[in-house]
């Protein structure tokens, strides 16, 4: 898991994005940026060289789910770690989420040792 | 508001119609055809005078719901701004103010720990100083030194503590948001209830009027299905988890759920 790696937080609050942020600054990632909306972030993955996408699911435009499908459904993206933050808490939705091809799935609210669980976990995985 | 709950019409019009049915048999007992047709328009005469009463009470009644819906219509003292435009900027509001406090905060939380670090740092460095001061590892001019740290420290520590105690009553006070938009938010709970009673009030009006014109919907009662498109229905934040069995009640669920199906 490389601390230098670019990661993209998605959500449409201004103030989560913000906590997120900080919250990944405290484990050490400091190259990030920031979309409000799937619709916003879509075309910076697919421009931007991201190695990583934390994205939030209620969305007004592109919803975080229709993120995660678009970027499993292009060629250049569809291995990029996805991580959801979100208040979404039905199970029907976190399958679904998992059927997608969700990498880790965080409800809100969450606390910043959960985060980086989540984080250490999905890195694991892909391995570094 | 609507009063005439009643299915059959007013008293005077049903006597009205018993007088009309009487004249009909008796004009049908004298064997007099023409008199009998006469009597059986005139009856029917009377049954239209009375539905087309009784649909003008229902649309007034569906009039004056309407109108008190105040959709469209102006508050008082506020010239553009209907009831339900109303509640729309009152909760947009609510989102404003929770979203200042919270940049607020975090405004405050981000100036505050590099300040609580430095006077760390500086105490953590003072305090091995005064270590070998101690075990008596010290010369003159490091001792010299070591006055004038203690001195500069100490002013460092007292400014920086103040600034801290500075910004924690700023966040303090950056949490007013909670009762400021409590109190919008009741208001808006309050017209949602009004908007529901009036369309409870409606839907009743409008009941009425079909049962009495005969207008019968197929397929009306049946209930609205829930069609299932590709995506679950998003429901936002869930507020009584423990109630619901569909809901997780926790990051533990989320994982329990993802592993026991082999995410």
């Amino acid at each position: 898991m490389n601390k230098d790696m670019k990661i993209l937080i998605v959500d449409d609050f201004s103030t989560m994005r913000r906590i997120i942020k900080n919250l990944l600054r405290d484990l050490g990632f400091t190259n990030t940026a920031e979309a409000d909306d799937g619709a916003t972030a879509l075309p910076m993955l697919q421009n931007g060289n991201f190695d990583f996408l934390v994205t939030d699911w209620n969305m007004p435009g592109m919803t975080g789910i229709e993120l995660l499908r678009a970027v499993r459904a292009d060629a250049r993206l569809k291995n990029m770690p996805i991580l959801m933050v979100t208040a979404e808490a039905k199970r029907d939705q976190i399958i679904e989420a998992a059927q997608a091809g969700v990498n880790g799935y965080v409800v809100k609210p969450f606390t910043a040792a959960v985060l980086k669980e989540k984080i250490e976990k999905i890195f694991e995985r892909v391995g570094g | 508001m609507l009063v005439n709950n009643q299915e059959k019409p007013s008293d005077d019009v049903w006597d009205d119609l018993k007088d009309r049915a009487r004249t009909l048999i008796q004009k049908l007992e004298d064997g007099d055809f023409k008199g009998a047709s006469s009597a059986i328009e005139e009856l029917n005469e009377a049954r239209d005078r009375s539905i087309y009463l009784e649909v003008g009470k229902l649309t007034r009644g569906l009039h004056d719901a309407i109108v008190n819906f105040d959709i469209g219509q102006p508050m008082e003292g506020e010239e553009d701004a209907s009831k339900m435009t109303n509640a729309q900027d009152r909760l947009d509001y609510v989102i404003q103010l929770t979203g200042s406090s919270a940049d607020k905060t975090m405004d405050m939380v981000e100036e505050g720990i590099p300040l609580a670090s430095e006077i760390k740092e500086k105490a953590i460095a003072l305090r091995e100083d005064w270590a070998r001061l101690l075990r008596r590892e010290m010369n003159p001019d490091e001792f010299r030194e070591l006055y004038h740290s203690i001195d500069e420290f100490l002013g460092f520590a007292a400014d920086g503590s103040g600034q801290l105690n500075d910004k924690f009553n700023t966040i303090l006070l950056a949490q007013d948001f909670q009762d400021l938009t409590g109190q919008v938010i009741k208001k808006v709970i309050s017209l949602v209830q009004e908007v529901e009673e009036r369309l409870v009030e409606l839907m009743r009006v409008a009941g009425q009027i079909e049962e009495l014109t005969g207008i019968v919907r197929s397929g009306d009662r049946t209930e609205k299905r829930l069609v299932k498109g590709l995506d679950s229905e998003a429901e936002g934040p869930q507020i009584n988890a423990e109630n619901r069995d569909d809901v997780v009640s926790g990051q533990d669920n989320v994982d329990d759920l993802l592993s026991s199906l082999g995410f």
